[in-house]
């Protein structure tokens, strides 16, 4: 048994979760191939909400998966970065829009 | 930071017996992946042999004003290797009776062999009307003795194609050295005034785009997209096609490779990439390359591993072109950068 979660060698094995639910892993594959091709959304986009996501869900095989991605597209590092910056606005945003609710809270609380 | 050649830094790599050494043991012979005989095998196209021969690409030396990280050739300022007017005269009596429709020149930086234009003009004599010039752009502007290059290639009708690693300064001038970015827009723009790469002109000026790393090229269309776009909007530049080219690990690149540990993943890559179909188009099947010196080879990069064609003629003063179509291409690992996703050629994407 490894002695760490992520070995980035399981990457390269992801396509192996078909193995124990045929059915399911090939919807699976087949949907998120479809999700990436061009679209209204280019593919390009698309790329770059991924790796902000990825960043979002803190997942390291999406993170190494979609820099490469964003790369071979010819996406720049400065493209990359403020794609981040969204993710991680969106996320202290979710945070601090909580605020409210703890305001209303003291709000009724306090005399 | 001034990169040499492997060769002036008398670097280990600047053997080939050792990088074919690389490229043939460690994942390869402990069997992780397999070679690349075995993998074009499995669909029965091993050997290898050429279709019918089309282009004669020709290297007029290793010599080149940059010195880019990536460089299969090892080119630069430091590498004295070039054609001589004895072997350009033994290439012109082939050039003569050749089936061959196409001249492919390329370096080094072709343009700075002094009897580039010599040759071109006899070449032009000899019956040649589809020529090639791989210019790196920045030569253009690097030295007042090659300003008229682009009339000399508009006179000659010459298909220019260009490297131009990205439509962003930075990425450019990373791998192809500071200030490259600027001079090759600037070279861009005098070929555009000259009416190439305008749309509908049959003045051909295509760009070459291969990454500034361990990864593969994305989709070859895509990327010419995103060229046009960006060269338009910020420099009223027009170029015909984009070819994305697959970096092969040799020379530099594997240098580079391994000095950031990048090696295995990056053969993981183009082994897991590999496109069966894209074997059969491979450039190797329809492409003579000739060497400074005067040695024949299956491809370019045969030429920079020192791989010599499996002929009894080897040798441009033997040229036989029967002979020669006889012959099966040799092959390595380094092979799998040309089989990878879409395929890569000097002609981009082949499947």
């Amino acid at each position: 048994m490894q002695k760490t979660y992520y070995d980035p060698a399981d990457l390269k094995k992801f396509g192996k979760i078909s193995e124990w639910n045929q059915e399911l892993g090939d919807k699976f594959f087949d949907y998120y191939s479809t999700v990436f091709e061009e679209g209204a959304l280019s593919a390009r986009e698309k790329s770059l909400i991924a790796l902000a996501v990825a960043h979002t869900e803190q997942c390291p095989y999406c993170i190494d998966a979609y820099t490469k991605d964003g790369l071979q597209r010819g996406i720049t590092k400065e493209e990359m970065m403020e794609a981040l910056h969204v993710g991680a606005a969106i996320k202290s945003g979710a945070t601090l829009v909580h605020g409210v609710q703890m305001m209303n809270k003291v709000n009724k609380l306090e005399m | 930071m001034t990169i040499k050649s492997l060769q002036k830094r008398e670097s280990d790599l600047a053997n080939t017996n050792r990088q074919l050494d690389i490229l043939s043991n460690g994942i390869f012979k402990s069997g992780e992946l397999p070679t690349f005989k075995d993998k074009i095998s499995e669909t029965n196209q091993f050997p290898l042999t050429p279709k019918k021969l089309e282009i004669l690409q020709i290297n007029l030396g290793y010599m080149c004003n940059q010195v880019c990280e990536h460089c299969h050739v090892d080119a630069g300022p430091d590498r004295k290797e070039i054609m001589t007017r004895e072997t350009m005269l033994q290439c012109l009596a082939v050039i003569e009776n050749t089936g061959a429709h196409t001249l492919d020149l390329t370096g080094g930086a072709p343009e700075m062999n002094p009897d580039f234009k010599w040759f071109v003009h006899e070449a032009s004599k000899a019956g040649i009307k589809d020529f090639i010039v791989r210019s790196n752009l920045t030569i253009i502007r690097a030295n007042k003795k090659y300003y008229d290059l682009p009339d000399f290639f508009k006179e000659h009708n010459v298909h220019v194609i260009s490297s131009m690693p990205h439509y962003t300064r930075g990425k450019t001038d990373k791998q192809r050295g500071s200030g490259v970015f600027d001079k090759s827009v600037k070279a861009l723009q005098e070929l555009n005034e000259r009416g190439y790469g305008r749309p509908g002109s049959n003045l051909r000026l295509d760009l070459v785009y291969n990454p500034s790393g361990a990864y593969l090229p994305g989709d070859q269309d895509a990327l010419e997209k995103d060229f046009k776009k960006a060269l338009k909007e910020d420099f009223d530049i027009d170029f015909h096609n984009l070819f994305a080219i697959t970096n092969l690990p040799i020379a530099r690149f594997l240098d580079y490779l391994i000095a950031s540990e990048n090696y295995e993943d990056y053969m993981h890559s183009l082994v897991e990439a590999y496109n069966p179909a894209a074997v059969s188009s491979v450039m190797c099947t329809n492409t003579i390359s000739i060497s400074w010196d005067g040695w024949l080879y299956d491809c370019d990069f045969n030429q920079m591993l020192d791989l010599k064609v499996a002929s009894k003629v080897q040798h441009i003063s033997e040229y036989n072109e029967d002979l020669l179509n006889d012959r099966t291409i040799r092959t390595s690992q380094h092979c799998y950068g040309c089989t990878a996703g879409s395929g890569s050629s000097c002609q981009g994407s082949v499947a």
